[in-house]
């Protein structure tokens, strides 16, 4: 049981950063490749989850649920997944901010036409 | 580089990443386990700083500087953002459309109305209390600004653009970032080190203990309230009023 766990926890997280890597490779539209961009993010968030978890513990706050005797998960890699969400999604608003950019300066935001460079 | 050759390094990539991840899980204890050491530390400085929320302590109080790393790469990036979406010389920005309210189902708009209050209590009470449950500055900030765009979803454009505190929003947000490391030096101030709590931690349960820890919770959660309001306001504008 344990063996499936880990195998389904950390393979779905390595799954998650190979696909969205594939999707960057094969995007043909910019805003198709920030996505990607946070769906390979979102494998680490699994990732550190994962790492994190432990079979019948309780919610990381003290006192709520009788913590004291009950075990709870590992505190330090969520507090680590809450900044990952963070940089995540301020990097999407930096790089949609670019694509809309590209689109104004270039009228498309496919990157293969993207070849030339300007000034 | 041709979509073949891309492709086959992407799947030496792939492989290489895949390999070396298979190679670190069976070297690595299996999900679920008891073996939690970084756990065990964290607790054990959670009930010595009297902070509910073990998340909390050690964002913000044991590992508090590499929060304020994190506020700074959202301030950095909320302004690049700003910077990038500006009005170029060769556009021109429309005024305010008038205001549209009538083109909103009466429905969205009284659900708008009740959900605005609503939505800016829930967002100070997930600030105010990430110290005791889970919640925080980041989280709270991201529903305060929200709240702030129901007015758009609710009212109109223009009722968005003259109720947001699109003047001042700007100057709040590296405020809080500044706040931040206020309080950091307090503590270098005091003796306690850069980002040590100054104030007495109090018991462990009760609203205002880990006072420390609020401060930077409301610090952070003005940064990222503010730094989303300017951020989706700069979106709006490009997408309404810039032509």
């Amino acid at each position: 049981m344990t063996t499936l766990l880990t195998v389904v926890a950390f393979g779905t997280a390595f799954w998650l950063v190979v696909v969205g890597a594939y999707g960057i490779l094969r995007s043909d539209d910019l805003v198709h490749a920030v996505v990607s961009l946070s769906v390979a993010q979102s494998g680490t968030y699994i990732l550190l989850l994962a790492v994190g978890y432990q079979r019948d513990a309780t919610i990381p706050i003290l006192g709520a649920g009788g913590a004291g005797s009950t075990p709870i998960v590992d505190p330090v890699v969520q507090a680590m997944t809450l900044t990952d969400v963070v940089v995540s999604a301020t990097v999407t608003a930096l790089l949609l901010a670019l694509t809309v950019q590209i689109a104004k300066r270039h009228g498309t935001v496919d990157p293969d036409a993207l070849r030339e460079l300007r000034g | 580089m041709s979509p073949r050759v891309r492709l086959v390094l992407f799947l030496l990539g792939a492989a290489g990443f895949l390999t070396t991840g298979v190679l670190a899980v069976l070297g690595a204890p299996p999900v679920g386990t008891d073996v939690h050491p970084y756990r065990d530390a964290a607790v054990a400085g959670a009930l010595a700083h009297a902070t509910a929320n073990v998340v909390s302590t050690v964002n913000y109080d044991q590992r508090a500087l590499d929060t304020l790393g994190e506020e700074t790469i959202l301030l950095a990036s909320v302004t690049a953002a700003v910077a990038l979406l500006r009005p170029a010389d060769d556009e021109r920005v429309d005024v305010p459309p008038p205001d549209v309210v009538r083109s909103r189902s009466p429905a969205t708009r009284l659900a708008g109305w009740l959900l605005l209050p609503a939505t800016l209590l829930v967002g100070l009470d997930v600030v105010l209390h990430g110290h005791l449950t889970p919640g925080g500055g980041f989280q709270g900030g991201v529903v305060l600004a929200t709240a702030v765009h129901l007015l758009y979803l609710a009212g109109s454009f223009a009722a968005l653009e003259r109720l947001r505190p699109r003047r001042w929003a700007p100057v709040a947000e590296p405020v809080g970032a500044l706040g931040f490391v206020g309080l950091g030096v307090a503590g270098s101030v005091a003796g306690v080190g850069f980002l040590g709590g100054v104030l007495p931690f109090g018991t462990l349960g009760d609203p205002l203990s880990s006072p420390t820890v609020i401060l930077l919770n409301v610090a952070v959660g003005i940064g990222v309230g503010f730094g989303l309001v300017v951020l989706v306001a700069q979106f709006l504008r490009q997408e309404v009023l810039v032509r």
